[in-house]
Parts: structure tokens; sequence; C-alpha cells
């Protein structure tokens, strides 16, 4: 809905002030499921430069400067060496780096990503996460994620949706009491979370 | 053999079939990569109900199959954008209801009918001086258009919602891919006949996407297989006397089982 896919039921949704039509080019989107089209044949290289589109460009092929601007934000999320590979020669975790990376491309000032780390092995959302956190020094980045223990970790603020809205601020000290006791079921999380926030 | 060349017709047919090897090389692989085979089936049974009109009133094959071809394409995309999970079973209907229509059309037709068995399984050699400039006018537009809008092409083929999300007009394109396939569809139907057309939208386009890294290059190998294949088919047609359309599809079917064990002798020997 922030990004004018799905119209609202209820209410209005303004993004920097507009409706989200207007800032799609603000907004970079990691959709949850990246292994569509897991046989087309399409280079990493191109994959990236489709977050180009709509800006300004030559009447055939790519300019040099987007190019240049893609294999930088490729280089962002550390698989640069991977641009003139053939998309479905990529693991889920790979693949997921270069979504990324294509919606780094149109330098958003947010970043939104669907379950991240939906369909990846353990050490490869490690990885992904460990992206996010050093991209998150210049850029908000919204995670929507069903994994709350491994999102504790990283985010430091957390939206909990279930019928109602409940907000959390995670300051330095809890989270590091969090870390301390390793991996929590949801309902004692929220009690202690409950406890903080109030 | 040689002597043969000196024919116009087999001229026009070699010039033919080399114009919509490359038309189907480009647009087979958008069919194929946007996964709408099924659909190029549905539009090509479509179009023999304007055959069968062209035959009644008695005007071009060309105009009568592209007008039903263009409309079942628009009707389609706006069933597939629309109502997805339905799509089938429209196209089904449309299918049976387009040859309903064009044999009704022929029964209605008094006199002489033409070889009905051509537009069934193609007929190259008859292809006239009028069907050239046709196909020479399709392929420049193809071209033109796939060239200068290949990165919306590529967005709307690869990943529709992204596509949408940069603020590409997603519904132009997707019908616009069709309208291409319907067209390209009908000259197809010339050289190989509209039950043959299938194959000739995705044998050379299968082998292409093995060997490419991108669609681009896809379009140009396909256009260079199918080429050949249409090419050696006519040979072997001139030579042993059989149906072109038939030769054309069973040289390319050939070439796609000698592709796919040389694939997997080269897998196996990896694995090894």
């Amino acid at each position: 809905m922030i990004l004018g896919l799905i119209p609202t039921q209820k209410g209005i949704i303004k993004t920097f002030g507009e409706i989200p039509k207007k800032n799609l080019s603000k907004i970079g989107y990691v959709p949850q499921d990246t292994n569509i089209n897991t046989n087309f044949p399409i280079k990493i290289i191109e994959v990236v430069l489709m977050g180009h589109i709509g800006t300004k460009r030559p009447i055939f092929g790519y300019a040099k400067e987007e190019i240049m601007c893609a294999m930088g934000a490729l280089a962002q999320v550390g698989m640069e060496e991977f641009s003139q590979k053939k998309i479905g020669e990529l693991s889920g975790g790979q693949r997921q780096r270069v979504m990324i990376a294509r919606a780094l491309c149109a330098n958003p000032k947010i970043l939104i990503l669907d379950e991240p780390t939906a369909s990846i092995d353990i050490d490869g959302q490690k990885k992904i996460y460990e992206l996010l956190k050093a991209l998150n020094r210049d850029i908000t980045i919204i995670v929507v994620s069903h994994d709350i223990s491994i999102v504790l970790e990283y985010a430091n603020k957390i939206v909990h949706i279930n019928k109602r809205l409940t907000y959390h601020q995670l300051n330095q000290k809890e989270r590091e009491k969090l870390n301390m006791a390793g991996h929590f079921c949801e309902v004692e999380l929220f009690n202690i979370l409950k406890g903080n926030s109030r | 053999m040689i002597e043969a060349l000196s024919y116009e017709f087999i001229q026009n047919a070699l010039i033919a079939g080399i114009l919509v090897s490359i038309v189907s090389g480009i647009i087979g692989s958008l069919i194929v990569v946007n996964r709408m085979v099924f659909l190029a089936g549905g539009i090509a049974h479509t179009s023999y109900g304007g055959i069968g009109l062209a035959i009644f009133l008695g005007f071009p094959f060309f105009l009568g199959a592209s007008l039903f071809a263009v409309t079942s394409a628009l009707i389609i995309a706006s069933i597939t954008l629309n109502h997805r999970d339905r799509v089938d079973t429209f196209i089904g209907l449309m299918w049976a209801v387009g040859m309903a229509l064009g044999v009704v059309f022929i029964d209605l037709t008094p006199g002489y009918k033409g070889d009905l068995m051509s537009y069934l399984f193609g007929s190259i050699l008859s292809v006239s001086h009028s069907d050239l400039y046709y196909m020479i006018l399709l392929l420049i537009s193809t071209i033109l258009i796939v060239t200068l809008k290949y990165r919306e092409i590529l967005a709307v083929s690869y990943d529709i919602e992204y596509a949408k999300l940069r603020g590409i007009n997603v519904r132009f394109y997707y019908t616009l891919i069709l309208v291409l396939s319907a067209l390209s569809v009908v000259v197809a139907i010339k050289i190989v006949g509209l039950i043959l057309v299938i194959a000739l939208l995705t044998i050379p386009i299968y082998i292409a996407e093995k060997l490419s890294n991108t669609l681009y290059m896809m379009m140009i190998l396909s256009g260079i297989f199918s080429s050949i294949f249409t090419v050696l088919g006519l040979i072997i047609s001139y030579i042993y006397n059989i149906s072109s359309g038939a030769s054309i599809i069973l040289i390319s079917a050939i070439c796609l089982s000698l592709f796919l064990i040389y694939q997997k002798l080269k897998f196996d020997y990896k694995i090894r």
C-alpha cells in the first residue's frame, strides 16, 4: 500500500507528504519472492539496470553512467563479480542481494523489503541482515518479517501488527539484554517488550 | 537443385521463409519468456475465423486473419490483465469459436473454396509479391519496436510487478507484445500453417534460450536457427516432394532432439 500497488480500503497513506504514486522513485522495493522466472535469459547487470527505468536514458541501449551506477549498487551488496552471470545461476540469497542492488540503483530514501529471508538458509539470512545494517547508515529500511528474534537483533524500531498496532523503540540496553538470552519465543518476548515500552 | 532457384515462386518462398523466421525468432522469444505459448496457440486458431471470412467476402487472406488475430490478442490481453485465473477457459473458448466461425464461413462460400489444407499446413510456395511486402513491413516494425522499447519490454517480461512500480505502463506493453505475437502468428500461418505454427514459435526459441545470456541474444539466435530450419526444410520438401510446412517442423524437431542429446552428454561429461 505504501507503494501504491494495492488501494487502501480505509484512510489515506502519504509518503513524503504526497500520494504514494508520486514518490515511487524515492522508495526502493524488494519483493518477497525473488525466485520468479529463474530460467529467464537475463544477466545480473540487466536486472539491476531495471532499477533505472523511468529516469532519463538514451534511446538505444544503456548509458555509461547507468552501468557505472548499477555496478556500484552491485558492489554495495558484494555481488559485482557476478554481473555478467545469468540470473538462474545464482542461489536464493545471492538473488536476494541482486534485488536489493536493483532497488538501490534508483537511490531511494526508503528501502522496503518483504520477508527478505523467507527462502534463504541461516548463513544467507545473516549476510542479508548484515548488509541491511550497513545500508541502514544512509537510508531508512523497512523490513516486513515474521522472524522476530532475528529482526530484534538488527532493527531499532519495531511495529507489531496483530489486530492492533504496537510500536516499540529499542535502545541499545534492551537489545543487549535480549541478545544475552538468545532465542525467544514470541509470547515471552512481547511480555518483556510490553513492560519496557510503557 | 540450383535450377530450382530460377523459379520465381521458389525465390519468393525462400525470401518469405527467412523473413518469417526472423520475425518469429524475435516475437517467439517474447512469447516463450512471457509464457504465452498457449495464448499464441489460441490466437492462431481464432484467426481461422478470419481466414474463413476472407474467403467468404473475397478479400486478402492476411487482412482477414490479421483482423481476427489482433482482436483476439486484445481480448486475451484484457482477460489476462484483469482475470488471470480464468485465462485458460477463455482461450479454449475463443480457440474453438474461431475455428467454428471459419468452417461456417467457408461452408457459406459458393463455388471453389481454394485449398483449405494450405491454411492448416501452410503454403509457402504460393507466396506472392504483396505477401512479401506485408512480411517486410512487419519485420521492420517489429525490429524498430523491440529495439526502441527493449528495456520496457524486458522489464515487463521479466518482472511485471516491479515494472509497474517503476512507472512503466504495464498494460500497454503487455498488450503490445500480444498484438505483435498475433501479427507474427498470421505470417507464420502462411509458411507452416496454423496447426504447426506453435512449433515454429517454440522449437528454435527453446534451443536459443539455452544458449543465451540475454533476451537480445536469444532473439538473434532464434532468428538464425529458425532461418536455417526453414531453408533446410524447404530443400528437403523440394527434393522428396513432401509438404514444406511439415518438413520444416520435422527438421526443427530433429535438430532439437540432437541438441538435447548433446546437452545431456555435455552435462554427463561435466559430472564425471
